[in-house]
C-alpha cells in the first residue's frame, strides 16, 4: 500500500509524467485509483466495452490477442488508452503474468485529463509513435 | 448438508448472550454490521454451521455511531411503484437486509417517521438489530478479534483466530469488520487536527472558523452540518470535488451535501479549494495556520482558522492479516480479492460487508459497484454464502430447470425488476446455463467478472448472463453476455427513458440476441 505522496514519487520517474510539475502530479495522483491484480487474472478483456486506462506501478502483464501472446508490459508501461481514444472495446486481453499493481483512470475521465495536461498528452503521443514505428519495422 | 448453527443452550439465560464459545467451527465470521449479519443469516439458511463474533456490544456496525450528523446517504422509499416486501421492492429499499421469510423483509420502512426518505442513524441501527432479533441471527458480542495465525491440523491447514474470549479454529474465515478505522495522511502538523471520527457536537463550532481537509462525502457532510454554526468554512483537497449529479452515479459528493458548494459559488462564506495542504501550525493563541498550495499553481494560501478537521477517509482494520500474506491496496488498505471476495493471496480468508468493494469487478466506464453500501453488500453476502456452500463445503445449491419456451419471459422479468441487477450494475449477473444435456438451468446470481473469465460457480458450459449497466451518461440499459465455446460476446440493449425493460421492443431485441445461441435459448 502506497500513500499518495509515494505514488507521486513513483510516477514522477515515469516517462509519461516527466514534464509535469509537482502540484500537477499531486492532482493527477488523486484522480487515479490504485488497483491490484493477482497473477493470472485479466485486467482488460478483448471485446468487452467500458474499460479504463492503466499504468503499471509494479509487476508484469502480457498482451494477448485471440489467445496469442504479443508483448510484455512492465513498470512504467501503460495500456488501455487506444480503446478509450477510439471509443471501441479493447482489441486485446491484458493478463497479469505476475502480481500487478496499477494506477487506473476511468475511461470517461481520460479525455479531460489529457486536455488539462498537454505535456502528458504529448508524451502519450510520443509513446504511440514509437509503437507505430516498431509495428512498421516488424511488418517490413 | 452441514448441521444448522447450534442454537443457544437456554434462550432465556446468559448462554443466549454468549453463544459460540471458543473452539473449532467450519466457518468463523467476524463483524456484526449489516455485512456480518446478512452473511450469517445467509449461511444459516444454507445450513452452514458457523460462529459469528463481534467486538461490539450489539448489532449495527458503523451505524451504531455514524454518520456523524445522524442521517444516512442511502434511501428507503416507504411508498414505491411495487408492493412493499416483494423482491422487486428491494430496488427502492436500500437499507433492509434480505430474508427468505416474507415477514422478515422490508423492515427498514417500518421504522421511518416520514421526515426523510433517508433513514436516521438510530432508525438504521434499529433496522439491523430488529432483523437480527427476528431472524434469530445471534452473535457472540464483546468478543474482540486480537490476532490470526495458521495451524496445521489432522484435516490440513486451518486458521486460528485469537480473541479476547479464547481461540477459534476454522478453515474458512470471513471478515466483515468495515472500513472504519480513521486514516490521516502524513501532512506536517496533521497530529494537531481532529479526525472526522472525533468531531464534536455541532454547536461547539458556533462562531468558529473551520478548515476541513477532504472533499469527499464525509468532508461535505461536516461542512453541511456546520453551515448553521461555523463563522467560516474551508473545504480543501488537491482534486476538484466530483458531484454525483454530474458523474450520474454514486461516485462523488451526494446531492444532499451539495449546499456548501452552492454557498461557495455564491460567496456566502464557504470556500471550496483545489489545493494540497503544505502544513498545519498551531499559534500561541490556540488558533491554526494552514498552508494550502493551489493545484493550478499560484502562490500558497495562508489560512488562519480555529479548528482543523481531517475528513481524509478510513482504512480497513485488518490487524495482522497482512503479516499472514493478505495483500492490500489503495488508501483504504482494502484487501485484494477474487470475484468471490476471497483474499487474492491467502485462500480461505474471505471478506463481506463494505470491505467487499476491494473486489472491484469490471468497473465498466469507471463506475464502481455498490459493494461499499448495504444495498450492494447484502447481495454479495448472499452470493458468497452460496459460493462457500458450493465450493468449500460440498453442499449442493439448487439450479432449477427452465422451460425453453419460458426463457425470454424469465430474461425480461429479471431485467425489469431483479434488485441484484439494479443495485450491482455490471457487477452481479443472473446466469442461465445452456448445457445441451441438462437443458436451460437457472444458475442464480454470479459475479460478472467470474462469469466472463470462466471462473464462476456456474461452470464453463454455454450460458447466458444478464446485467443492467450504466455508462455515466445517465442511461441505464440491459446487457446480455453470451458464452459459446468459452468465448464471451457482449450485446447491449437500447436504454429506455422510463427504465422499462419488459416492453415489446426489448422483447424483440432479446429474442434476436438469444437466437444467436443454440435452440435451447431461442425457445426452439
Amino acid at each position: 500500500m502506497a500513500t499518495r505522496d509515494e505514488i507521486v514519487d513513483q510516477i514522477a520517474g515515469f516517462a509519461l509524467f516527466a514534464d509535469l510539475t509537482t502540484p500537477q502530479l499531486d492532482r493527477i495522483a488523486h484522480m487515479f485509483e490504485e488497483e491490484v491484480f493477482p497473477e493470472g487474472s485479466r485486467v482488460l478483456r478483448q471485446g468487452l466495452s467500458g474499460s479504463a486506462f492503466y499504468i503499471i506501478l509494479d509487476g508484469e502483464a502480457e498482451v494477448v490477442i485471440d489467445g496469442q501472446q504479443r508483448a510484455t508490459l512492465a513498470r512504467g508501461d501503460f495500456f488501455g488508452e487506444v480503446s478509450i481514444l477510439l471509443g471501441e472495446a479493447p482489441g486485446a486481453d491484458i493478463l497479469a503474468s505476475r502480481p500487478l499493481r496499477t494506477l487506473v483512470l476511468a475511461g470517461p475521465q481520460v479525455h479531460q485529463v489529457l486536455l488539462d495536461n498537454p505535456p502528458l498528452m504529448y508524451r502519450m503521443l510520443q509513446a504511440q509513435a514509437r509503437r507505430l514505428r516498431n509495428a512498421n519495422r516488424w511488418r517490413s | 448438508m452441514a448441521e444448522l448453527s447450534p442454537p443457544p443452550d437456554d434462550a432465556a439465560g446468559p448462554s443466549r448472550d454468549r453463544p459460540f464459545p471458543p473452539g473449532p467451527y467450519p466457518v468463523v465470521v467476524v463483524g456484526s454490521g449489516p455485512g456480518g449479519i446478512q452473511l450469517s443469516y445467509s449461511l444459516r439458511q444454507l445450513g452452514i454451521d458457523h460462529a459469528l463474533l463481534s467486538a461490539d456490544p450489539s448489532p449495527g456496525g458503523m451505524f451504531r455511531r455514524w454518520p456523524f450528523f445522524q442521517r444516512l446517504l442511502s434511501w428507503t422509499k416507504p411508498y414505491a411503484p411495487v408492493e412493499r416486501g416483494g423482491r422487486a421492492y428491494e430496488r427502492y429499499d436500500w437499507n433492509s437486509l434480505l430474508a427468505d421469510e416474507p415477514e422478515h423483509r422490508a423492515i427498514m420502512p417500518t421504522f421511518m417517521d416520514g421526515s426523510s426518505y433517508f433513514p436516521s442513524r438510530p432508525e438504521m441501527e434499529q433496522n439491523i438489530a430488529t432483523f437480527a432479533e427476528r431472524t434469530g441471527t445471534i452473535a457472540r458480542y464483546e468478543c474482540r478479534w486480537t490476532g490470526t495465525r495458521r495451524e496445521e491440523g489432522p484435516d490440513g491447514e486451518s486458521f486460528v483466530l485469537e480473541t479476547t474470549d479464547g481461540e477459534y479454529r476454522a478453515p474458512i474465515l470471513v471478515f466483515a469488520v468495515g472500513v472504519a478505522q480513521p486514516y490521516s495522511p502524513p501532512t506536517p502538523g496533521i497530529e494537531l487536527t481532529a479526525h472526522y471520527a472525533d468531531t464534536r457536537p455541532a454547536e461547539t463550532y458556533a462562531d468558529r472558523r473551520v478548515f476541513i481537509m477532504g472533499k469527499q462525502n464525509s468532508g461535505f457532510e461536516l461542512a453541511t452540518g456546520l453551515l448553521p454554526w461555523a463563522r467560516r468554512i474551508y473545504v480543501a483537497s488537491p482534486s476538484p470535488a466530483k458531484l454525483s449529479v454530474n458523474t450520474r452515479s454514486l461516485v462523488g459528493v451526494r446531492a444532499r451535501y451539495v449546499q456548501p458548494f452552492e454557498d461557495h459559488v455564491l460567496g456566502g462564506g464557504v470556500s471550496v479549494l483545489d489545493a494540497s495542504i503544505g502544513g498545519i501550525v498551531r499559534e500561541a493563541d490556540g488558533s491554526f495556520v494552514v498552508t494550502a498550495r493551489p493545484s493550478d499553481g499560484g502562490d500558497d494560501l495562508t489560512i488562519e482558522v480555529d479548528e482543523v478537521i481531517s475528513a481524509t477517509g478510513f482504512v480497513t482494520p485488518l490487524l495482522d492479516l497482512p503479516d499472514l500474506g493478505v495483500t492490500t491496496f489503495g488508501q483504504a488498505r482494502l484487501p485484494a480479492q477474487t470475484p468471490y471476495w476471497e483474499s487474492a493471496s491467502v485462500p480461505g480468508i474471505y471478506f463481506a460487508g463494505t470491505i467487499g468493494q476491494g473486489s472491484a469487478g469490471l468497473k465498466k466506464h469507471g463506475l464502481p459497484a455498490n459493494s461499499g453500501a448495504v444495498h450492494g453488500a447484502r447481495y454479495n453476502a448472499r452470493c458468497l454464502a452460496a459460493h462457500i456452500a458450493r465450493t468449500r463445503l460440498g453442499l449442493g445449491t439448487q439450479t432449477p430447470a427452465l422451460e425453453s419456451a419460458d426463457l425470454i419471459d424469465v430474461v425480461l422479468g429479471e431485467l425489469a425488476s431483479a434488485p441484484e441487477l439494479w443495485h450491482q450494475r455490471a457487477y452481479l449477473a443472473r446466469v442461465i446455463s445452456l448445457d445441451p444435456s441438462a437443458g436451460a438451468r437457472d444458475e442464480g446470481i454470479v459475479p460478472l467478472a467470474a462469469f466472463v473469465d470462466g471462473q464462476g460457480d456456474d461452470g464453463q458450459a454455454d450460458a447466458l448472463a444478464m446485467t443492467l449497466e450504466a455508462d455515466g451518461t445517465g442511461a441505464i440499459y440491459p446487457v446480455l453476455y453470451l458464452r459459446r465455446d468459452g468465448k464471451i460476446d457482449e450485446r447491449a440493449i437500447d436504454p429506455d427513458p422510463l427504465l422499462r425493460f419488459d416492453t415489446p421492443f426489448v422483447r424483440d431485441q432479446v429474442t434476436t440476441i438469444l437466437a444467436e445461441l443454440d435452440p435451447i435459448a431461442s425457445g426452439g
